[in-house]
């Protein structure tokens, strides 16, 4: 897929700015698109959100598709069941997904990848949602805090969460559960230097995690010497 | 009835039943202190409790009452209430720090595709206030710092409201202005006022006194005092004297300030991420000049206040303004750089301390003078500390704001008490070196608070403080490690608008209400815990109805006021309930209402008269569908005893004296709360508040640009936080310490915890590491080289 960080420039201030002079400026956000933001990985993903275009997709140069600005349908596989959202192209999967599908439990913070606050999994990598272009994860296995219990069933970690009391105001949670919980399935015995580094970098404004600690290495059947 | 039958009535009442109760309370400290002492109470209060230990749930770590909710994503914060037809506002922020508005041209944005609403400004919250309003004789608010809200759009998508913002056209006249609170306290600095202005005092401790002088960009000094500040001086022995400067840091909640506000003709309603639907509801009314019963606000969820979460301020006054416009509910949410320009910071210090003390560690003399700048806002003072802490013959503090041109301070965890602590517990620290006295027993000397004396024996008995080589800079190598510790002091505040409704409902269900808002410190498991020790059925079968101004009033969250003020009120309600309950079903039963007692989830009879039944068997025997009490905080049992509480932080740490670098490995925190409610709670507070305490001492720091006067890291990346990475090890004594206050006793953490007294103990251990003494905050490694490379005599920074 892009680089996240290289498409994120289309979403933030300067696409106001473009927006405002449409047409003066070099870059709009079709442009942009066109140009820099889908890499050859990124044309791939394309083919899942032409299929279900209702627009004719824009002339096609040098071999790259246009869409937008304009909403686009993208089909999404969020938690094992597809969802089709009508969004803009530039719409980041943290949008797409509190504010098209209901699913507030991922929650933004920084908006540009610094706090792991929106983190979900793309398939089984945990990722920050606010600097992922909803368009990117077409065709992948998108996972978010409300999907990774089963059938009612809190997920081990949740679990543990509540039991240590691993949380206060409770905002940086579903990303830390995120982060922790990928931890655990690459690593179901990590040492606590693994979950130190697994949230390295997620933000706890509150200071919860000694605690986040405890709950990650219960899981793992491990015993914190505190 | 005429009055005087009125009168007469009372009169024999009152004759009749005593409206006061003598009761023995448990005091003291657990297995160091513990005794009793006896209260006069009202009569309708309920038995006195024992301590935690002989309590069934009450004390105990219940798992959090919302825990499962937060763990999940089903917690529904105010950043994610999503209305039918609900629109997006944005606001237009100034871009540079002092300026006039000359003009607002708001046509391009009101055309631009999906935007409903534009709102110009007119009244700009947080900022100080000219006590003449005449000299700013303008149209709109002067722009005092860079990022304050001029206007905002509302429309159908947060992109169109960020697109259609851009298109406002501000014209503004550019002012001279002073960023450098150095420069600025100068006489010839550009005036951030033009003449004097003051902030009140809010809700949450922010704002500062208005009754004393400004000269220039000094507002102030504020002067307290007792004693004879020179004859102490030479009555002492021995003088110390520093100099200590602590920097700006911002909040940085995760949740950032914001509202969704909803305005019907009949009802505003308002979703408000604060610290206080009632302070929201206020302001929104006072603000609308619209009475208190048309506004509503809830707080199903916050995340994250720290002190600068109180009334409505700008986003929700504005908010409301453009849902009143468009006749639609609108959301503004700040962004991550608005909250760091404009709504709220801890104020900056600089501090001269001077103390004078005897051979014998008696002190004689505390003198501070303090700036410190709280932006175009007031609410610098920091001598909490230094007049609460210590026995003093004479005491003499002189406290000033500087106003520069940055967005207003507001109150933060502990207003003034970290930046205070900093320079008194370093100078107590150093009295102790040159006295040849052990920290521990300076204090014990000079510290006549009785729960700090405990805490203190805690210290000394820890392998942490046992560890400590007394000799300062003894360990080989370029890594040092020290051990240092400090104080920390704070107050019992009571909110008395402080209210819960207890009902007990036929099914037996159980349910408690209040507007307070649980901000992360767990209030509403608290609440839970009560009513299952009144009603002997476990927590989880409670339900609590919270953060909803629709209920009975409660406590604004702020100065560690929301467990003592509301629980006792809780206690109250829960206590008159049950006893309404067993009367009521007492009949049906065959007995009266004083042989039956609640216990184990089940009614019983004392005298055995029938075997025990449910409780929700005996719930189905009431008379009507539900029995509803209302109670309200009463005062205090004794007010004038034991009004502070603190607690005592050791810290660990290593310092690399070739990269500078300080790393925090340990961390003892020994506390008191009165009766700690929640152990796991109380103690994740504390985590909290050492954390947070680490991070400003060694990392955060808002920087103004001097050049532009803007800020140069209002995000999360430049702006440093301490992260999972940095995290010590943390180990929390909690000490039980009743005071015989309430129906609870229990006290409040979120302020004493941690955050007051570890920016000191990490400065003691530093200097017993390197024998160096860092005074100035944050302590980054440029700034401990720099200490460590300053000329042998003086060895310190100025
Ligand atoms: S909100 Fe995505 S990393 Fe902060
Ligand atoms: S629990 Fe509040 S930010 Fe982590």
């Amino acid at each position: 897929m892009s680089d996240p960080s290289e498409s994120r420039p289309a979403e933030g201030k300067n696409d106001s700015a473009t927006a405002a002079d449409s047409g003066r400026t070099g870059i709009s956000r079709r442009g942009f698109l066109k140009g820099a933001g889908l890499t050859a990985a990124g044309t791939a993903l394309l083919d899942g959100v032409q299929a279900f275009s209702s627009e004719a997709p824009g002339a096609s140069t040098h071999g790259v598709t246009e869409l937008g600005p304009g909403p686009v349908p993208v089909r999404l596989h969020v938690n094992g069941a597809e969802h089709t959202v009508q969004i803009e192209p530039r719409t980041t999967l943290a949008e797409a997904l509190r504010m098209h599908l209901g699913m507030t439990g991922t929650k933004v913070v920084c908006d540009r990848g610094v706090c792991s606050g929106c983190t979900f999994w793309l398939d089984k990598m945990p990722v920050n949602s606010c600097m992922t272009l909803a368009i990117d994860a077409v065709g992948h296995n998108v996972t978010t805090i409300e999907g990774i219990s089963s059938e009612g069933e809190i997920h081990p970690l949740q679990a543990a969460f509540v039991k240590h009391d691993a949380m206060q105001c409770g905002f940086c949670t579903p990303g830390m559960v995120m982060s922790c919980a990928a931890l655990l399935e690459r690593n179901p015995h990590p040492s606590e230097h693994d979950v130190r580094h697994a949230i390295s970098g997620n933000l706890c404004r509150c200071g919860t995690y000694p605690k986040i600690f405890a709950a990650t290495l219960d899981v793992a059947g491990v015993t914190r010497n505190a | 009835m005429n009055n005087r039958v009125v009168e007469d009535a009372l009169l024999q009442q009152s004759a009749v039943a005593p409206t006061k109760k003598t009761v023995q309370m448990p005091i003291g400290v657990p297995g160091y202190t513990l005794t009793e002492e006896s209260r006069e109470v009202p009569v309708t209060e309920p038995p006195v409790w024992p301590i935690n230990k002989d309590l069934k749930y009450v004390g105990q770590s219940v798992e959090r009452y919302d825990g499962q909710a937060k763990v999940s994503g089903r917690a529904r914060y105010t950043s994610d209430v999503q209305l039918p037809g609900m629109l997006y506002a944005k606001f237009v922020n100034a871009p540079m720090p002092h300026a006039k508005v000359v003009s607002i041209d708001t046509s391009a944005a009101e055309k631009y595709p999906g935007v409903r609403g534009v709102h110009v400004i007119q009244h700009v919250l947080g900022n100080a206030v000219l006590r003449n309003p005449a000299l700013d004789a303008v149209k709109y608010p002067v722009v005092r710092y860079a990022g304050q809200p001029v206007a905002a759009v509302a429309a159908t998508t947060p992109a169109a409201a960020e697109e259609a913002a851009a298109l406002v056209k501000v014209r503004y006249e550019a002012i001279p202005f002073v960023v450098d609170e150095i420069k600025a306290r100068a006489t010839d600095a550009p005036k951030v006022f033009p003449g004097a202005a003051d902030e009140e005092g809010s809700a949450g401790g922010g704002g500062g006194p208005s009754d004393v002088r400004q000269t220039g960009n000094i507002h102030g000094p504020s002067i307290h005092r007792h004693g004879e500040i020179a004859q102490g001086f030479k009555d002492a022995d021995v003088v110390v004297e520093g100099r200590y400067v602590t920097q700006v840091q911002t909040h940085s909640a995760l949740e950032t300030h914001g509202v969704v506000a909803d305005w019907k003709p009949e009802l505003l309603t308002v979703w408000a991420s604060t610290q206080g639907t009632a302070s929201v509801r206020e302001e929104l009314a006072g603000f609308f000049k619209i009475p208190l019963t048309q506004v509503r606000v809830i707080t199903e969820f916050m995340g994250g206040g720290f002190g600068a979460k109180f009334g409505a301020g700008n986003p929700g006054v504005v908010a409301a303004a453009l849902s009143n416009k468009t006749g639609a509910p609108v959301r503004l949410m700040l962004d991550r750089e608005e909250e760091h320009l404009s709504v709220g910071n801890r104020p900056s210090s600089d501090q001269t301390l001077r103390i004078g003390a005897k051979q014998d560690g008696t002190i004689t003399a505390i003198h501070l003078v303090a700036y410190g700048t709280a932006g175009c806002g007031t609410g610098a003072g920091c001598s909490g500390p230094a007049s609460n802490l210590y026995k003093t013959a004479a005491l003499h503090t002189e406290e000033s704001d500087v106003f520069i041109n940055a967005g207003p301070a507001s109150a933060m965890r502990a207003p003034g008490h970290p930046q205070g602590a900093f320079a008194l517990e370093q100078t107590i620290d150093e009295l102790a070196v040159k006295l040849n006295m052990e920290p521990i027993d300076l204090r014990d000397k000079t510290d006549e608070h009785p729960v700090r004396r405990v805490e203190r024996q805690v210290v000394r008995d820890s392998d942490l403080w046992k560890s400590r080589n007394p000799v300062a800079g003894a360990s080989q190598g370029p890594v040092k490690r020290g051990v240092g510790m400090a104080q920390s002091v704070w107050y019992r505040f009571v909110s008395m608008s402080s209210s819960a409704e207890v009902r007990i409902y036929k099914d037996g269900s159980l349910e408690v209400l209040s507007a307070v808002q649980d901000i992360g410190s767990g209030v509403k498991t608290v609440m839970a815990q009560i009513l299952a020790e009144q009603f002997g059925v476990p927590p989880a079968q409670i339900a609590v109805k919270v953060g909803d101004t629709h209920y009975p009033e409660g406590p604004n969250s702020g100065g560690s006021m929301t467990t003592l003020s509301l629980t006792p009120a809780v206690r109250d309600a829960a206590w008159q309930a049950s006893q309404m309950f067993l009367s009521d079903i007492a009949p049906a039963l065959g007995t009266t209402s004083d042989d039956l007692v609640l216990v184990d989830g089940e009614v019983r009879s004392r005298s055995g008269k029938f075997a025990p039944i449910s409780f929700r068997r005996a719930a189905a025997k009431m008379a009507t569908s539900q029995i509803a009490v209302q109670a309200k905080r009463i005062p205090d049992y004794d007010p004038k005893k034991y009004l502070t509480y603190g607690g005592i932080d050791v810290a660990e740490v290593e310092v690399d004296t070739e990269l500078g670098r300080i790393h925090v490995r340990r961390v003892l925190s020994v506390h008191d709360c009165g009766r700690p409610m929640n152990p796991a709670q109380v103690i994740s507070q504390i985590n909290g508040g050492i954390i947070q305490g680490i991070s400003y001492t060694l990392l955060e720091n808002r920087l103004l640009d001097p050049i532009y006067g803007l800020m140069v890291n209002p995000d999360l990346e430049q702006y440093k936080i301490i992260g999972a990475r940095e995290i010590p090890d943390i180990d929390v004594r909690l000490v039980e310490a009743y005071i015989g206050q309430s129906s609870t006793d229990a006290s409040g953490i979120g302020e004493a915890a941690g955050v007051v007294s570890i920016g000191a103990a990490i400065g003691n251990a530093v200097y017993n590491a390197i024998g160096v003494r860092i005074r100035q905050t944050p302590m980054t490694p440029a700034v401990v080289l720099a200490a460590l490379r300053a000329p042998a005599p003086g060895k310190e920074l100025a």
